[in-house]
């Protein structure tokens, strides 16, 4: 039997499982809107704007480890999608975004509502597709999925015109999908794994640095089944947290450049370095030569060959999926007897410990106005740890990440790589698709939650309960910041007039809002959200305009090179 | 230091696009580069030549094998391998320049392929070297046009880059 290329998208979307499509209609994909009209297997949900469509997506797949399907249509549609298709590629998060074209006759004649998506797309995704035959579809369609998933993980767009979507061609999904041309490596290399298991066992004062990648590869379990045998200190980046308990004793907190004191010392002055899953970026260790001025062995375990040694030289370099190469590492210091040097550790956790005893999280407890950290500490504990927790960019995604102790994987959601303002309430809604029923917290600011604003929409319509912490300080908080410490304090249009009643606002897209103005009120606040189940709660906290995230380590600065609160 | 890296690639359209866009966003040096269909006509075989560092190569290398449509990728520069650029180049040739002109072509092994009162179309092939070498032998004003190809290079021996 021939399907049209609209029914053979929606035949391949069942086929992968997909649960959830966030989308936005548009001409050139009313054929494929037609489709999913009749039937009820693929749900798709209306966002209000296609950037909420693609961090919806992405939000669903960082919480849950499925891909993302986001769906727009031609022109617009792709540009307003661009944001959030980068925002996956940076964080590496597998998604398949489907565009609509315009007919393939009208490609290239500056058609209405035309764009080359193709073009557009290719620095932001793994890879991407135009679809000129109905009968190359099915098989394409399975390709982007493959590829989202597999490998270092992706976004993968398909573009498809809207006469491929009205063609008709037989139609059988491909069960399985081989291209000669990408075969990305699972096991990690045997030598290099002995190699590694050596210079673990005779390291003195080790660290283990874990990232995004020990996330994304399901390997929380693993690496914390290594740390713990090891008995080494683990520290995370921002895109890692979760990916190590976090309560547990053996963690230092994030290192970076507003990692903790204790994480970014140990990390500077550690004789072996084992890293898993992460890349040495620019907010992680700071200046690359700074860093390299101490002598110390690097293990690096990275599925993408081109991380590794990118910024950071390292010793012995390990190309495999995490979790695999890490239960290897732990099967084979079992097997060798590993013990640890029980007397260099103990020396080096006592560095540490003096390390620690700079408390350089804290802050003014009794502040008479109401200080973010003290919101995210109370979040912390209402919440009991639990909640899924997605985040915008800037002071309070900082704040969140130092406070909320995330003590598993895929709970932390935040756009680390490309830092993208506005991620947050629309990553929320995924979130909250994928995890119905559990708790959802966006942690956000006055700034950032205005970029997506209109998806308080679409959380009515889908009644998703989300609990907005609106930390609003009336400033664009890490842009003030920087202005404060480098720019003479010049708040060059960082600070935000005019800005909206977010209670009423809340309360005209149906939702409850509850504002917020002295610390004793926080913790009811919290707590008579938190009970709200059926309801989105905007809670609009009024905090200190002047309060900075520390410790800070100055863009181009060595990691060592802390900024931290006293010397303020 | 000069490299020249030999990429098979899938023969679609777009992936020349990847590879360049590749370059652009990284920053990386393009010298030449060309691309072509080879007897397997769903393979294009792209020779491109780059100049960076030993770690800026190796991070060239490893981001063209991370393209999906790269299948092989090769840095000839690392063994020994044989490297050829075509230049068409049309100089003026009057008068008694004719006979230099002539005699030029052949002492760099160049074959005049048209001609008129006032000019010689000369075509060579060598290494990017050589076809320097020619040029700056030419009289600057002499040199009414040049067209070259950019390297295609190939590995010495045995050593053969298939699928």
């Amino acid at each position: 039997m021939e399907l049209t290329g609209a029914e053979i998208v929606v035949k391949c979307l069942q086929a992968e499982g997909v649960e959830y499509v966030f989308g936005y209609p548009g001409g050139a994909v009313l054929f494929i809107y037609d489709e999913l009209f009749k039937q009820d297997k693929v749900k798709h949900i209306l966002v209000r704007h296609e950037q909420g469509a693609t961090h919806a997506a992405d939000g669903y797949s960082r919480s849950s480890d499925k891909v993302g399907v986001a769906l727009v249509t031609s022109g617009p549609g792709v540009t307003n999608a661009v944001t959030g298709i980068a925002t996956a590629y940076m964080d590496s998060i597998p998604m398949v975004i489907i565009t609509g074209q315009v007919p393939t006759h009208a490609i290239g004649l500056d058609a209405f509502q035309e764009c080359d998506t193709v073009g557009i797309t290719r620095p932001c995704v793994k890879h991407n597709f135009l679809v000129k035959d109905v009968k190359d579809l099915a098989l394409t369609i399975k390709k982007a999925f493959y590829l989202a998933k597999s490998g270092r993980p992706g976004p993968v767009l398909v573009d498809i015109p809207k006469d491929v979507t009205s063609a008709k061609c037989p139609f059988q999904y491909p069960e399985t999908v081989t291209m000669r041309s990408y075969n990305p490596v699972v096991k990690g290399h045997p030598g290099q794994i002995k190699k590694a298991v050596q210079l673990l066992a005779e390291a003195n004062r080790p660290i283990v640095y874990a990232g995004g990648g020990v996330v994304l590869s399901g390997a929380a379990k693993q690496l914390t089944t290594l740390v713990r045998m090891l008995g080494f200190p683990c520290t995370n980046t921002l895109m890692g947290l979760g990916g190590y308990p976090a309560t547990d004793p053996l963690f230092l907190g994030m290192l970076g450049m507003h990692g903790t004191y204790e994480a970014n010392m140990a990390m500077q002055n550690c004789d072996v370095l084992l890293a898993v899953g992460a890349r040495f970026d620019d907010r992680v260790i700071g200046n690359p030569a700074h860093f390299g001025q101490v002598q110390r062995k690097i293990i690096h375990i990275d599925i993408d060959p081109s991380s590794i040694s990118k910024r950071v030289k390292v010793d012995v370099p390990i190309v495999g999926n995490v979790s695999d190469v890490l239960e290897e590492l732990s099967r084979q210091l079992e097997a060798a007897g590993y013990k640890p040097n029980q007397k260099a550790l103990s020396a080096w956790w006592s560095q540490i410990g003096l390390w620690k005893s700079k408390d350089c999280l804290k802050y003014d407890k009794k502040s008479k106005i109401i200080k973010p950290q003290f919101v995210l500490e109370r979040l912390y504990e209402i919440t009991k740890g639990d909640a899924f927790v997605t985040s915008d960019v800037g002071q309070h995604q900082m704040w969140a990440a130092q406070f909320y102790k995330f003590d598993k994987p895929r709970r932390w959601i935040n756009s680390g790589g490309l830092g993208t303002m506005g991620f947050g309430l629309p990553a929320a809604m995924g979130v909250q698709f994928a995890n119905p029923g559990a708790t959802v917290a966006c942690v956000t600011g006055e700034a950032s939650i205005q970029m997506c604003i209109q998806e308080l929409s679409t959380c009515k319509q889908y009644r998703l309960p989300i609990k907005i912490v609106n930390l609003n300080n009336k400033y664009m908080g890490m842009v003030r910041q920087w202005q404060q410490f480098f720019h003479g304090n010049r708040y060059s249009e960082s600070y935000m007039d005019a800005l909206p009643d977010f209670v009423k606002l809340a309360e005209s897209y149906g939702h409850v809002g509850i504002k917020v103005e002295e610390p004793g009120d926080v913790e009811a606040a919290l707590k008579d959200a938190f009970k709200r189940k059926n309801d989105l709660v905007f809670l609009d906290f009024v905090t200190d305009q002047t309060e900075n995230v520390y410790p800070m380590v100055q863009g181009g600065k060595g990691l060592t090179e802390m900024i931290l609160a006293e010397e303020l | 230091m000069r490299h020249i890296i030999s990429i098979m690639l899938e023969n679609e359209p777009g992936a020349l696009s990847r590879v360049a866009g590749l370059f652009s966003a990284r920053g990386y040096n393009i010298e030449t580069l060309t691309v072509a269909p080879t007897e397997d006509e769903s393979l294009s075989r792209m020779t491109i030549v780059t100049t960076g560092s030993d770690d800026v190569v190796e991070q060239i290398t490893k981001q063209l094998n991370k393209l999906v449509e790269v299948v092989k990728v090769v840095d000839l520069s690392e063994a020994a391998h044989i490297e050829r650029e075509l230049m068409l180049i049309k100089v003026r040739a009057m008068g008694k320049e004719r006979e230099e002109m002539k005699r030029m072509s052949d002492i760099f092994r160049g074959r005049i392929i048209d001609v008129t009162e006032s000019t010689y179309t000369i075509e060579l092939t060598g290494t990017g070297a050589k076809l320097d070498a020619f040029i700056q032998a030419l009289e600057h004003s002499a040199i009414l046009e040049t067209v070259r190809t950019g390297a295609s290079g190939i590995g010495r021996g045995e050593r053969v880059l298939k699928v």
